[in-house]
């Protein structure tokens, strides 16, 4: 209505903040044999009849074909500084776009679950959500080992998830129950998962970065040939200990690689309010440094392969993630005050991850519009499962108070003041 | 069992040297750290055996060392050739227990400013970058803040940082990184990880730095959940605290003093590592319990001499824990003495001695005589000016004078 046109123009104050990307579904024109394969693989793509009780995340009822080769290019091509830009061309396999579609999917309904979660006080707190992001998550997954390690802020459900993390795992911390990944004693900012590398989860803006590359200088002290993906946002881009760790990181050559997901709001800060050069990926000057659509999952993926290519050889680098995330920075922020409902729904409609997968999936007839939708469904379904399943989890027991503040060693039993329940006897 | 430790060592000691900046000795002692390893003791002050968590690091936890301090002979007669164990300054104990650590554990390593190559401002890693290397002993650049980070983070992956400052003031940098990230990953986290970090270095009043470099952050540290804090006063528990913080798999803050770095002492030969958490009686004694840390030992037991003359008779505890107290020596010596002194270089406000007098009020108000004392450096920034500056801390005729007061 021109009533709303008007308003949206009088809050749009500022120029727009990002271009409208198109897609960009390079593909062949169909020949006899790509219907014969459509054929053959719609017929494995059997919607699931049955619930099992074993993980979503496991269940490949669709093509598990590993073998066809599909090129998609990315819809930009990278931008890079002081460096030579990877191919915008990228393989990958039906299988790929499938897990693709089915993780994000997840990752998005466990999103929108914990919001309502949080508006009817389970969760309680600080909940930072990660939808609109899932693609850097996916893409850097699936361009990584597990002994990899990642670091990233607040925002790490999606993270952790993407690392192994259970559903269970997540909504059970985010609730406080005993079944969380760290007990119940985290919170949403401090999801964490030491066997797959994942190293949380930190609610002060930045300081995960100079962590991160202490995580580098053990990998490279220890002479392994993994690297550490430290990400952090574009409101911490600003930090100081930033830009010190990133110094001594190119000064030892560290495998660190610096994430940057630039949402363009830095809490309630626009970027280009908040920073004189908004380009983050040149901020490093004498490092490296990439920009990479962070809503193309295959970009994120290419990106991050080239990354961990040129850290192991040549120290750091950073990557800047284009990327934008839905709700506001925490579920207390509406998100729209600082910005419009239209930017909001306009990024939405035109560079949604989860969409532009569904797109090339259905451009690939790899799986039918219908199979797509039960997936969507069986993962709503799943995260139900998970949350019923979490409400169970009892609180946290009174004595773990006290436990793991400091970890037992030595075989000395600490006590003190401290220790409020231990008075000390005297003989 | 206050009695194991013969309090008189450290008071000998000093009466060699009246001021603390004692000429700097270069002794060339027997130092074969190859021969080191064959015994492992660890001293406990109430001879109680240590449980089998300690035996799994491999030592024979049931011997004890009595006489560990002993510095003047109970034979007269001994010259210094055939004395047990080696003289050397507080610093070079430092660097001892640093060395065997590093030697014993490929994982221990040190970073802070001017450590590698410069061998630390107060030498206390020197030569340890020609021994074992650029990555070990790491030179960083001026940014507390994130090579605490980067030692925090390391250590989540499971190397064993020890962390220098420079001076402790500088830390206040990095408070986020201690504060947060040292201190409660390992709560936060649900117990996953451990932060095995040392973080280590100069504080305190020293010969007028001025007021940003006289700085005691023991008091600001104290509150944080999850870390341990200890201080050390000689070379014998400078180097046994270094060892015991190093082995140990919570993050430690070792608190030394810049003017304690030249004071000498004769340690043990044998490899030994003090427990964190206790206390070290200096001088067992009936009429008061004087309880002190770091420097100010020092300054206690030069007023403990003028007390003795007077007819006092002082029992001296040098704290060494300071997170968390050891209230059992304490206590046991307050059962004692029913008067309590303390005298500490924190500044009045929220410091050490007010905790510590908080927890001995909460815990054994019923055993006190009297008010207890504490006597602590006064609420100003350290000034320049000598005369100014000697003022701002405890003196040992103020100590005297409030025992006096005490024990009236």
């Amino acid at each position: 209505t021109l009533l709303s046109f008007v308003l949206s123009a009088a809050l749009l104050q500022h120029p727009p903040l990002h271009q409208t990307y198109r897609f960009d579904l390079s593909i062949g024109h169909k020949t006899a044999d790509d219907m014969a394969l459509a054929r053959r693989s719609s017929n494995l793509l059997k919607p699931l009849s049955t619930a099992s009780s074993s993980s979503f995340l496991n269940r490949r009822p669709f093509s598990t074909d590993d073998s066809t080769t599909i090129t998609v290019e990315t819809s930009v091509p990278f931008t890079g500084h002081n460096c030579e830009p990877p191919s915008r061309s990228i393989d990958t396999t039906p299988k790929e776009l499938m897990t693709f579609f089915t993780d994000m999917a997840l990752m998005r309904r466990m999103e929108i679950a914990a919001d309502s979660l949080y508006k009817s006080k389970l969760i309680r707190g600080f909940c930072h959500l990660y939808d609109g992001q899932e693609a850097v998550s996916i893409g850097m997954e699936a361009a990584i080992t597990k002994k990899d390690c990642i670091i990233t802020a607040y925002r790490d459900h999606c993270i952790f998830l993407g690392r192994g993390g259970t559903l269970l795992e997540s909504f059970s911390e985010l609730m406080g129950r005993q079944a969380g990944c760290s007990r119940g004693k985290g919170g949403s900012m401090h999801f964490y998962k030491k066997d797959a590398c994942f190293f949380g989860g930190h609610g002060i803006v930045g300081a995960q970065v100079p962590l991160g590359c202490g995580l580098a200088f053990a990998q490279k002290y220890r002479k392994e040939d993994h690297v550490t993906f430290t990400m952090y946002g574009d409101g911490a881009a600003n930090q100081g200990q930033l830009f010190e760790a990133l110094n001594m990181a190119a000064l030892w050559d560290l495998p660190a690689i610096l994430v940057c997901e630039n949402n363009h709001y830095g809490m309630g800060t626009a970027e280009w309010r908040a920073a004189k050069s908004p380009a983050y990926y040149k901020r490093g000057d004498y490092v490296p440094g990439l920009k990479v659509d962070g809503m193309d999952a295959f970009a994120v993926k290419q990106a991050c392969k080239f990354a961990k290519e040129h850290a192991l050889k040549n120290g750091p680098i950073i990557l800047e993630m284009d990327t934008y995330r839905y709700h506001g920075h925490s579920m207390s922020d509406p998100g729209s005050t600082y910005r419009t409902r239209d930017e909001i729904s306009g990024v939405r409609q035109e560079r949604d991850p989860i969409e532009r997968i569904r797109k090339l999936i259905l451009a690939h007839d790899i799986a039918t519009e219908k199979e797509l939708k039960d997936i969507e469904k069986l993962a709503r379904k799943e995260v139900d499962e998970a949350i019923a399943k979490a409400k169970e989890s009892p609180m946290p027991d009174d004595p773990e108070l006290f436990t793991n503040v400091y970890r037992k060693g030595f075989g000395v039993e600490s006590f003190g003041t401290d220790r409020k329940e231990v008075r000390a006897t005297l003989p | 069992m206050a009695s194991i430790f013969q309090g008189v060592g450290a008071a000998t000691a000093l009466s060699s040297s009246t001021s603390f900046d004692t000429k700097k000795f270069h002794l060339s002692s027997r130092r074969s750290f190859s021969v080191r390893r064959a015994s492992f003791f660890v001293v406990r002050s109430d001879g109680a055996k240590m449980d089998s968590g300690l035996n799994r690091i491999g030592g024979r936890a049931d011997q004890l060392v009595t006489n560990a301090v002993a510095t003047k002979a109970d034979t007269p007669a001994a010259s210094t050739a055939s004395k047990p164990g080696h003289e050397l300054l507080l610093f070079e104990a430092l660097r001892e227990g640093l060395e065997e650590e590093m030697e014993r554990d490929a994982h221990v390593c040190v970073v802070g400013e001017d450590v590698g190559h410069y061998g630390g401002s107060y030498k206390v890693t020197k030569g340890l970058a020609d021994k074992y290397g650029d990555l070990r002993v790491l030179d960083t650049p001026i940014a507390e803040n994130s090579f605490t980070g980067m030692g925090i983070g390391a250590a989540m992956c499971g190397l064993r940082p020890i962390i220098e400052g420079m001076n402790m003031g500088f830390l206040l940098l990095a408070f986020n990184q201690i504060s947060n990230n040292c201190g409660m990953l390992h709560y936060t986290s649900g117990g996953q990880f451990k932060i095995p970090v040392v973080i280590r270095g100069p504080g305190g009043v020293g010969r007028q730095l001025g007021a940003e470099h006289s700085q005691r952050l023991e008091s600001y540290f104290q509150s944080i959940p999850g870390i341990q804090m200890v201080a050390c006063s000689t070379p014998y528990n400078a180097k046994g605290l270094m060892k015991a913080a190093i082995r140990s798999d919570n993050p430690v803050i070792l608190f030394e003093h810049v003017l304690l770095y030249n004071l000498k002492e004769r340690i043990p030969d044998e490899e030994y590592v003090l427990n964190l958490e206790e206390a070290e009686m200096v001088r067992p004694g009936e009429h008061v319990t004087i309880l002190t840390y770091s420097r100010m030992r020092y300054h206690v037991m030069q007023a403990a001499k003028t007390l003795v003359n007077k007819g006092y008779d002082p029992e001296v505890i040098d704290i060494r824990s300071l997170k968390p107290f050891d209230l059992y020596t304490i206590g046991n010596s307050i059962k004692k003495t029913h008067r309590v002194l303390i005298v500490e270089e924190c500044m009045r406000t929220g410091g050490i001695g007010a905790s510590l007098t908080a927890a001995i009020t909460e815990n054994f108000h019923d055993y006190l005589d009297a008010p207890i004392v504490c006597l602590s450096s006064q609420d100003v920034p350290t000034p320049y000016a000598g005369t100014l500056e000697e003022w701002t801390v405890v003196q040992p005729p103020q100590i005297v004078a409030a025992v006096e007061q005490l024990c009236r």
